[in-house]
């Protein structure tokens, strides 16, 4: 039998508004346990919610980033169960009438077609702390510092159908989440979690399958693996002739499986009820044009761009567009050497390697846009040549100076561009190798050609590899061509 | 001076006639001797007390004084205090107290009020007679086997028995009016939305409000001026200029026009109680007012939706007490929900475990429609009623309770103490005002005579009630042994 997947996500963004949503207290990442807990968050008899503006510009951003339908009217509810990182019993969150209403999300798989996933609806909510299982013999500890944080729920229609394209949507939706600004997008630090609703369904068949929902996969790798050990589960069980129980899972990372926590009828009743504490949530029109007018280029605009106006392939816009701090560079990269391939090529080889070397992001890059597109202008006009502009970019990478300029005069690498010093250097060549330069008289013309490259080789050397490439070839091969 | 209203002490003070050290000093004896007998405080804290009415006879001396500076009062147990024990009068919140000042809390303190300590109450604010305190049952000062009413009864006794010359009590179904009533006092509940609501312990938080009980309507216009107003830490109350509440009082009340709601005077009505409040109108009538009767006709909808709506939001606020931050938890849990279970097993009582049943039922899954969807419907019905009457009508008047005081013990059956508030829960539907001034009495039992008006109606409200006040004296009347 021919399987077909079917996935939807619900990915949750944590806003990087800089007080919690119904709070003062900071959301920074990493303080003290409970240091960033205020009677709000920490849930005390008599404490009330207010509403972080922040926080609706960000999810409405991002509502008209996917072009969604943006209702005049949201409501907040409370989400009820108890638990222990969960301060006041509830999560104030949005169900019947969430903050954004349908969208959509572009995405591009690996080796696949770009495709158009559904969003249902995006919703705001405040995030709980955390049980910490360590430290404490036989107890655990509460953090109540991430209680309230803002996340926005991001809910897709059941629209992707392999694990790469749920990586590939999880992708997308960082890559615009980190555009808008409204993620820092750090996975590692839970700002983007995800739950992955996965079913199987014969080929061509229209129904669903009964769908397990895994739950907290905090990585792309992990979420193609969880999908991958999901679907085969349910293909075993399925031609086993068994039924796939509805049920929430969760992946564990270190076995590579998905394990049960809870059955449907198991299931929470949530008792959801519009929250008394907050007024339903109105956005005006003039509200949501100037969130519109804040918007900055998107990902998908960008890319088009890129291609047709800056004459990048494809592949080199895709790439470079994938992270808003890699377009960020590129484009000031850009902006002070003129040159777009040229810069492209620079930031995806060089840079992109020597930063993969020392695993640093682009925003920490040692050597910034300004000095990258600084070197870049010296190549363009001739004043370093190829390799020395290699030389140029390590000793900037070192920090060992301030621009591409200083290094090119410290260390003379300037390009002999002067033809008469070339020809004295080439001159020089020609007499210490004259084995070579009877072999060279003597071979075929198709064979010459090839044998130049020492000869250039050794002017290089001789010139500490200022000479300019070219040229000497243009000049060695008149020389040598002239003893023929 | 211990028998003057506020504003005749706010006068002996300002002249020099006493201090705010002899008032203090005067009523922490009265409590002294006195409140053993009715149990109106759950704290008394008197040392702050002595010490504030240093510094506030100390302010007056430079003259650096608002309208109440060094006038003590007493604060519903259910009020957030800094550094004083906070219970609700439950054993859950026996142990709990406040590192915060509620809101109202803190203006009192900013007007120069002074609190002689936290009274009793319903536990949670859940009960129409004060038998329902985990620091035992409140005794009605005009005879001690009757209860004072609830569940601000330990402020309305406080007050009745000169305990204090004023107090503020939360008013969510009639719990400032029905016990005011039944002490022979005036206590306002203002519009929804008029007071702050941020650090009140919630019970219901769409119906929940503070307000003042004093010995005049002139008193709780001075308390008002002082707590009313917007609270950008409450999303509920409303920006809206509050004006000085004691100016308007003595208007004349020529062409007042009286609805009298035909409801409000039916079967279940005591006689006598309908006698004393028909005689309160004629009063009216006699200073140029036209009485006219009205239909409210969803009035027996209120005691039902009520009981939906509060009893659900409850569920939900009473979630926070879990036992894992703060509060009443269970002697060695062997696990999480061992500790849940019985830390709020013991730690609640019978009534508000019976409302968080009630409403843990009602919010569940197949249960909402039925149940909350349509009590929020009826709740807008009954809105309606007041605003097609206000229409019609400037104020609305009737009894504040069908009968005057019951004995204690004498109301076993949850729903006939329901039905003690059947004049008052809608005025929080609606989230009108409403205030209850002494009409008269039944076998030596304080009848009250509630006016309502429309939202924020609450200077024309303190008006009509102080003419009244002016032409009678029935708020004047103290219970015997309370006398001097």
């Amino acid at each position: 039998m021919q399987w077909e997947t079917v996935i939807g996500l619900e990915v949750h963004v944590q806003l990087a508004t800089r007080s919690k949503i119904f709070s003062g207290s900071s959301t920074a990442f990493g303080a003290e346990p409970n240091s960033q807990a205020s009677a709000v968050d920490l849930g005390l008899p008599g404490v009330l919610p207010v509403l972080n503006e922040n926080a609706v510009a960000m999810a409405l951003r991002f509502g008209l980033a996917i072009d969604a339908e943006i209702p005049d009217v949201s409501v907040f509810e409370r989400k009820n169960y108890f638990y222990p990182d969960l301060p006041k019993g509830y999560q104030t969150s949005q169900m019947a009438q969430p903050i954004v209403g349908k969208g959509v999300l572009e995405i591009l798989p690996e080796d696949g077609e770009r495709k158009q996933i559904r969003i249902h609806h995006a919703h705001l909510e405040e995030d709980a702390g955390k049980s910490l299982h360590e430290d404490f013999a036989g107890m655990s500890g509460i953090d109540l510092n991430r209680a309230g944080t803002p996340l926005l729920e991001i809910v897709s229609e059941p629209d992707l159908r392999s694990a790469k394209e749920a990586s590939a949507y999880l992708r997308a939706m960082h890559t615009l989440v980190t555009y808008l600004g409204i993620s820092d997008g750090n996975m590692a630090e839970g700002s983007m979690r995800c739950d992955v609703n996965v079913s199987i369904r014969p080929k061509g068949q229209q129904e669903f399958g009964t769908r397990a929902e895994i739950k907290n996969v905090n990585s792309f790798r992990f979420v193609e693996r969880a999908i991958a050990y999901e679907v085969e589960r349910q293909i075993d069980i399925l031609e086993d002739g068994g039924k796939v129980v509805q049920e929430t899972r969760l992946y564990d990372p270190d076995a590579d499986e998905t394990r049960s926590m809870r059955t449907k009828e198991e299931a929470n009743d949530y008792r959801y009820f519009p929250c008394p504490d907050l007024l339903p949530l109105v956005v005006d029109q003039a509200y949501v044009d100037h969130q519109r007018s804040l918007l900055p280029e998107l990902p998908a605009a960008k890319r088009e761009r890129y291609e047709s106006e800056l004459g990048l392939s494809s592949y080199d816009a895709g790439v470079l567009t994938a992270h808003h701090d890699t377009a960020d560079y590129f484009e000031q990269t850009l902006e002070v050497c003129g040159d777009a391939k040229l810069a492209a090529n620079w930031v995806q080889g060089e840079l992109s390697a020597q930063l993969n070397r020392d695993s640093l992001p682009i925003s920490e890059s040692p050597v910034s846009a300004a000095q990258l597109g600084g070197l870049l202008v010296r190549l363009k006009d001739d004043t370093i040549n190829g390799k020395a502009a290699k030389q140029v970019f390590q000793e900037l990478w070192q920090r060992r100076f301030e621009d591409a300029d200083q290094v090119i005069e410290a260390k003379g690498l300037k390009q002999v561009t002067d033809t008469g010093a070339l020809e004295a250097a080439i001159d020089e060549v020609i007499a210490a190798n004259p084995v070579q330069v009877t072999q060279y008289v003597e071979a075929t013309e198709e064979k010459r050609g090839k044998m130049v490259g020492f000869f250039v080789g050794q002017v290089m050397k001789a010139t500490r590899g200022t000479a300019n490439p070219q040229q000497v070839n243009k000049l060695l091969k008149e020389k040598l061509d002239a003893l023929l | 001076m211990l028998d003057l209203t506020l504003a005749e002490m706010a006068r002996g003070l300002t002249s020099g006639e006493f201090k705010s050290v002899d008032l203090v000093r005067g009523f922490l004896d009265r409590i002294q001797q006195r409140d053993a007998d009715i149990n109106s405080f759950i704290t008394v804290t008197g040392d702050a007390a002595l010490e504030q009415a240093e510094a506030a006879d100390a302010a007056r001396a430079k003259d650096d004084v608002g309208a109440l500076t060094g006038v003590p009062l007493a604060l519903k147990d259910i009020f957030c205090t800094e550094g004083v024990l906070t219970t609700a009068a439950s054993k859950m919140l026996s142990n709990f107290v406040s590192p915060y000042n509620a809101t109202v809390v803190e203006k009192l303190n900013s007007a120069g009020t002074i609190s002689l300590g936290k009274t009793n109450m319903d536990e949670f604010a859940m009960g129409s007679s004060n038998e329902n305190s985990f620091f035992g049952a409140v005794k009605n000062p005009w005879d001690h086997s009757l209860v004072p009413g609830g569940s601000s009864g330990g402020s309305a006794a406080a007050v009745a028995a000169g305990l204090v010359p004023a107090a503020l009590g939360t008013d969510t179904g009639g719990s400032i009016r029905q016990p005011a009533a039944f002490c022979g006092i005036t206590g306002l509940k203002p519009t929804y939305g008029r007071v702050s609501r941020y650090g009140i312990i919630a019970y219901a938080s769409s119906l929940d409000q503070a307000g003042p009980f004093g010995r005049s309507a002139e008193d709780c216009a001075l308390l008002l001026n002082a707590i009313a107003g917007h609270d950008g830490r409450d999303s509920t109350s409303v920006s809206r200029v509050v004006p000085d509440y004691t100016a308007t009082l003595a208007q004349p009340l020529d062409g007042l026009k009286i609805g009298l709601p035909v409801e409000y005077f039916g079967d279940g009505l005591d006689a006598g109680v309908e006698q004393a409040v028909r005689e309160a109108v004629k009063v009216y009538e006699s200073l140029g007012a036209q009485v006219v009767d009205v239909s409210l006709p969803h009035t027996q909808l209120a005691v039902p939706a009520y009981y939906v709506i509060a009893p659900a939001e409850a569920s939900s606020n009473l979630a926070r007490y879990d036992g894992v931050r703060f509060g009443h938890r269970c002697d060695s849990p062997v696990d999480l929900e061992d500790l849940y279970k019985r830390s709020r097993g013991e730690g609640f009582g019978e009534e508000v475990k019976r409302r968080i049943l009630m409403g843990t039922h009602t919010l569940s899954e197949g249960f909402y429609d039925a149940y909350y969807r349509k009590a929020q419907q009826v709740r807008r019905l009954i809105r309606q009623d007041f605003l097609d009457a206000f229409d019609k009508v400037d104020v609305l008047m009737g009894p504040a309770a069908p009968t005057p005081a019951f004995k204690l013990g004498e109301q076993a059956d949850p729903v006939s103490m329901y039905l003690q508030d059947i004049y008052t829960i809608a005025i929080n539907l609606a989230g009108i005002p409403g205030i209850s001034v002494p009409a008269g009495f039944v076998d030596n039992r304080p009848v009250g005579l509630q006016i309502l008006g429309p939202h924020f109606g609450e200077s024309h409200l303190l008006n009509v009630a102080h003419v009244f006040q002016q032409h009678t004296d029935w708020h004047q009347r103290r219970p015997e042994q309370y006398q001097g």
